[in-house]
């Protein structure tokens, strides 16, 4: 699995939520080098506030060996309120409270271990506002 | 540019093939192809397979293959689009054929999926690494995501989406490569375990076993080999966005409309001249949206069509007349080259009490990731 340094160069985006806006509005989480819609270069940096709206969902019961613990967990694609799309599994949330158009906040969480002796990831999760 | 045809072909049985390793697949299939081709030699090689490397710990497919049916010394080399590898191989084989480069090329898929124990992190490979599989969604999944945007936007119920996995499995009965030639019905489907919700087990392809192979030649020279065969009339390859969040519209697959224009206008013809058409149907909800991209049903009316019999013999199109991934099997690599080869056999009268009547045009849709990319091929009996 990663290694320290691969991990470490996507912290921006998975810490923090840094993401790039582009001239015809598109945002991207990761970086991204071109404007998939314009194909201008240029790009504002911004950081987004962790607040979105879910566009579609799913109950995941049969997970890779990664998440095989966790299941069943929910995952959502996500817009943000930037208008950044995220795909993000859902955290302290009842099932029955997921439904597309249900309001989501952004928060930190750990996401796997890599074995034994592997690293702890870390990365955002989302949960659904009430 | 050259016209390309099909002058043979040869596939392994789909399934769990405990017995046979990858190397033994493609050769039984590469051997099976040339010797329907009644060719000794091939001018080139190319092998389609989207994780030889997570799946069996082997590379370097191209030169293993070559080796292994007595080509050393031929071109060989391995083409990798996740799950449409092998139409992804086909079409550089059809271009090599076209271009002139080469005169006998063998084209072929493979995929071993039972050596591994952890297939679900394998696929998960075809969806963006690091912001789609970290963060815990696996491939039925991110299908199930498109399923529930769709039923919540077209209003198609649970019922009618069990439909496809029914109709496909009635159309593998006939079909003696298929993993599972057997029907099912309606409680089988909606009391299968949940895999992704909505997705059940009965939604989702198989983990299968398989290989896959042709030998394309130009046109020209394909009555020195065989007085049946078939004509490749339109290719058309797109790329969609790797990250299913990144598509515009939840329950649209862009780049199989792309693909699917170019391979029309290549053609010359439309969906209404088509009699036929094999679909990467890795999961129902993935047959229902590639069939309106492809121009069969409207857009939001595809589900409900399937359901009414519009999808099978007597209806507007047979879809999937193999039984598709579902039923057939789904050899990931392999898939795009059996989806040409149930076309051949239709196309030459050569598929049995699955035969579609008067086959004439029929179409091949092969799909990689969540959309991410997809070829199509339109195909012409002679």
């Amino acid at each position: 699995m990663a290694n320290s340094q691969r991990y470490t160069r996507e912290i921006p985006h998975r810490y923090r939520l840094e993401a790039q806006k582009f001239p015809s509005g598109f945002v991207s989480l990761p970086r991204r080098y071109v404007d998939p819609i314009s194909g201008k270069k240029e790009y504002e940096n911004i950081k987004l506030k962790g607040t979105g709206t879910i566009l579609t969902y799913t109950i995941i019961h049969v997970g890779s060996d990664q998440f095989k613990l966790l299941t069943p967990y929910a995952v959502a694609i996500i817009e943000t309120d930037e208008g950044a799309r995220i795909t993000a599994m859902i955290t302290d949330t009842k099932f029955e409270d997921l439904k597309i158009g249900a309001r989501v906040e952004f928060v930190f969480r750990k996401i796997m271990e890599e074995g034994a002796s592997g690293i702890i990831n870390y990365g955002y999760k989302a949960k659904v506002i009430i | 540019m050259r016209e390309v045809a099909i002058i043979g072909v040869g596939m392994t049985k789909f399934g769990e093939l405990w017995d046979q390793s990858i190397r033994d697949m493609f050769a039984e299939a590469a051997l099976k192809a040339m010797e329907n081709a009644k060719v000794d030699r091939i001018d080139a090689l190319y092998v389609g397979a989207m994780s030889s490397g997570l799946y069996t710990f082997q590379e370097h497919l191209g030169s293993l293959m070559a080796d292994y049916i007595g080509q050393i010394g031929v071109p060989a080399a391995r083409i990798e689009s996740a799950c449409s590898s092998g139409g992804q191989a086909m079409r550089v084989g059809y271009m090599d054929v076209a271009s002139g480069m080469h005169d006998i090329v063998l084209v072929g898929g493979v995929e071993k999926m039972w050596d591994v124990e952890d297939g679900t992190f394998v696929l998960a490979t075809a969806s963006d690494q690091e912001y789609e599989a970290y963060n815990g969604v696996t491939f039925p999944g991110l299908y199930a995501m498109i399923a529930r945007a769709y039923m919540e936007r077209f209003g198609l119920t649970r019922e009618e989406l069990a439909q496809v996995p029914i109709k496909n499995h009635k159309h593998a009965v006939n079909n003696p490569n298929a993993q599972y030639p057997f029907e099912i019905d309606l409680k089988t489907v909606l009391n299968s375990s949940m895999v992704a919700d909505p997705l059940r087990l009965m939604d989702c392809s198989p983990i299968t076993d398989g290989a896959a192979c042709v030998i394309l030649c130009p046109v020209d020279r394909a009555k020195e080999f065989t007085d049946k065969f078939v004509k490749i009339r339109g290719v058309g390859a797109a790329s969609g966005p790797i990250a299913l969040h990144d598509h515009k519209d939840l329950t649209r697959l862009e780049a199989v409309n792309l693909a699917a224009q170019r391979a029309y206008k290549m053609a010359g013809c439309g969906p209404e001249d088509i009699n036929f058409v094999e679909v990467h149907d890795c999961f129902s909800i993935a047959e229902i949206v590639v069939a309106e991209e492809l121009g069969f049903f409207e857009y939001g009316k595809g589900g409900k069509a399937i359901a009414e019999g519009q999808a099978t013999y007597g209806g507007k199109i047979v879809i999937n007349p193999s039984g598709g991934l579902k039923a057939k099997g789904h050899p990931v690599g392999a898939t795009g080259v059996a989806q040409i080869i149930e076309a051949y056999y239709q196309l030459t009268n050569q598929a049995g009490a699955r035969q579609v009547p008067n086959a004439r045009l029929g179409m091949t849709q092969n799909m990689g990731g969540s959309g991410g990319s997809c070829v199509v091929h339109i195909l012409e009996g002679m």
